[in-house]
């Protein structure tokens, strides 16, 4: 479980977090909504560690993240996963050796134990014959597979993923949904997806957080936002006339 | 920067061949053109200074004495570490400067490894080889200028080599290799340091190369007058 109370960050002096006090339970996707520039990534990454944030609190299973030991942060961060929007793949490995990275890194398996970890875990996000190839010589869909694939091979407590289907065809981008849906299952993950993505939105918003202007506007579930009279979340998630339309029936119904 | 690039250290089976993919990057693929530009220059300052010994009483061998000074003083140390300032230099803002737009310097950070230690620490480790580029330089700039010089016709052979012992004073060769030990740390941390703060995207690799190709010949040209200030006079 994360807890986030009252966390507030700046850059020069222009506020991004004006104070966002939430809970994303361990088990579920959660999301987090808002236009671009509502302070979704600056969020995560305040989450991350990659910003301080300049005051308020984040708890990690009830542990302040500020009163923990270096120690206990080092570990913390391998406990941690990230799907980065741009996949943000060792351009200079091989699929194989991009997945195999955090083992070698942190633990003592010998190369074949760590190999065969990986293997399982390139199984598991369905990439086929993709082992000895360059991030480069991947498509998009291959390549987000491949970041989820090193995001969950040291089994995270905690996945983070910054629009993981961004630049996909939407039929890549429900695959890449629900294979984060299950992975979140399957592991017990307490996962945080940052995306705007609509179709993502309703099909794995187990939480959703919406983020307007640095602060929180909204939250609740996925069935919650068909029935929300918010109207800065309704312009937001029904701003296409297809989406009116399917709230519109989802209400009659 | 420098502090935490020393600070904790990245597991050494992993550190190790990244140091020995950076001395392959960055020394051993620096050979060739080294080699090709100390030759020639070599030979070229040998030409000169043959056509500017005008005057029958100057002896010949002076023109392997002036190649020599020239080369193993200035040329080698300090004018082909500004060429690597463009090669080495560029190639190690770039390559961290794409890392950090494509944001796997974050992916390193979040997974917990100090970035500092894991990009930067072994190309300082595997730039402490360049002076081992250098003397190969000083060896084969003062080659290129017996071939020019020789074959050229402007002196005999005996003239030549006579001319390239005559007054030697080691220290010299020591003044050298002090000063490319400098610079080899400039070469590994400015060009280091503009790739790591870089703020943008594939454009701004580009202004970030050039921006550390300046300040790592500025700094390269400023230590070499202080150190030849302090040890030479």
């Amino acid at each position: 479980m994360i807890k986030v109370e009252n966390i507030k960050k700046s850059f020069d002096d222009i506020p991004v977090l004006k104070g966002i006090s939430a809970t994303f339970e361990k088990g579920k996707t959660n999301l987090i909504i808002g236009q671009s520039g509502s302070g979704k990534t600056v969020f995560l990454k305040c989450l991350l560690g990659l910003f301080s944030i300049d005051s308020g609190k984040i708890f990690f299973e009830n542990k302040r993240l500020k009163e923990m030991s270096l120690a206990d942060r080092l570990v913390l961060r391998q406990e941690m996963g990230m799907v980065f929007q741009g996949s943000a793949l060792f351009d200079s490995m091989t699929v194989e050796e991009n997945i195999m990275f955090p083992l070698g890194m942190f633990t003592s398996k010998k190369n074949s134990e760590i190999r065969d970890r990986a293997n399982i875990v390139i199984k598991r996000v369905n990439l086929i014959n993709a082992n000895e190839k360059y991030p480069d010589e991947i498509s998009g869909g291959m390549k987000k597979r491949v970041a989820i694939a090193r995001a969950i091979v040291m089994n995270p407590k905690y996945l983070f993923c910054d629009e993981p289907n961004s630049g996909l065809d939407p039929k890549t981008a429900i695959l890449i949904d629900n294979l984060i849906q299950e992975i979140t299952d399957e592991y017990q993950i307490t996962t945080l997806i940052n995306t705007h993505d609509m179709n993502s939105v309703m099909e794995i918003g187990q939480k959703i957080v919406f983020l307007r202007n640095g602060l929180k506007e909204w939250e609740g579930s996925k069935e919650d936002i068909f029935s929300t009279e918010n109207e800065a979340v309704t312009n937001f998630v029904y701003s296409s006339d297809l989406f009116k339309k399917v709230r519109e029936v989802y209400l009659k119904k | 920067m420098i502090q935490q690039t020393f600070g904790k250290f990245t597991k050494w089976k992993m550190l190790k061949q990244l140091i020995l993919k950076d001395i392959d990057v960055l020394v051993i693929g620096s050979l060739g053109i080294v080699a090709f530009i100390s030759f020639f220059v070599g030979g070229v300052v040998s030409i000169q200074t043959a056509l500017n010994l005008e005057n029958p009483l100057l002896p010949k061998n002076l023109i392997g004495f002036a190649t020599r000074q020239s080369v193993i003083l200035e040329f080698a140390p300090t004018f082909i570490s500004i060429i690597m300032a463009g090669k080495v230099g560029s190639y190690i803002t770039s390559s961290i400067g794409t890392m950090r737009v494509t944001e796997q310097i974050d992916a390193l950070e979040v997974m917990g490894i100090n970035t500092y230690n894991y990009l930067i620490f072994p190309k300082i480790v595997a730039l402490s080889l360049y002076p081992l580029v250098i003397s190969f330089s000083m060896f084969l700039g003062v080659f290129g200028g017996y071939i020019a010089c020789v074959y050229g016709g402007f002196s005999s052979s005996a003239d030549f080599i006579e001319g390239i012992q005559m007054d030697f004073i080691p220290f010299h060769v020591g003044y050298a290799f002090i000063k490319t030990a400098f610079f080899s740390f400039i070469l590994a941390t400015i060009p280091s340091y503009h790739g790591y703060y870089m703020n943008g995207g594939a454009l701004d690799v580009g202004k970030a190369s050039t921006v550390s190709f300046v300040w790592t010949s500025v700094a390269i040209i400023l230590l070499n007058y202080l150190i030849t200030q302090l040890l030479l006079t």
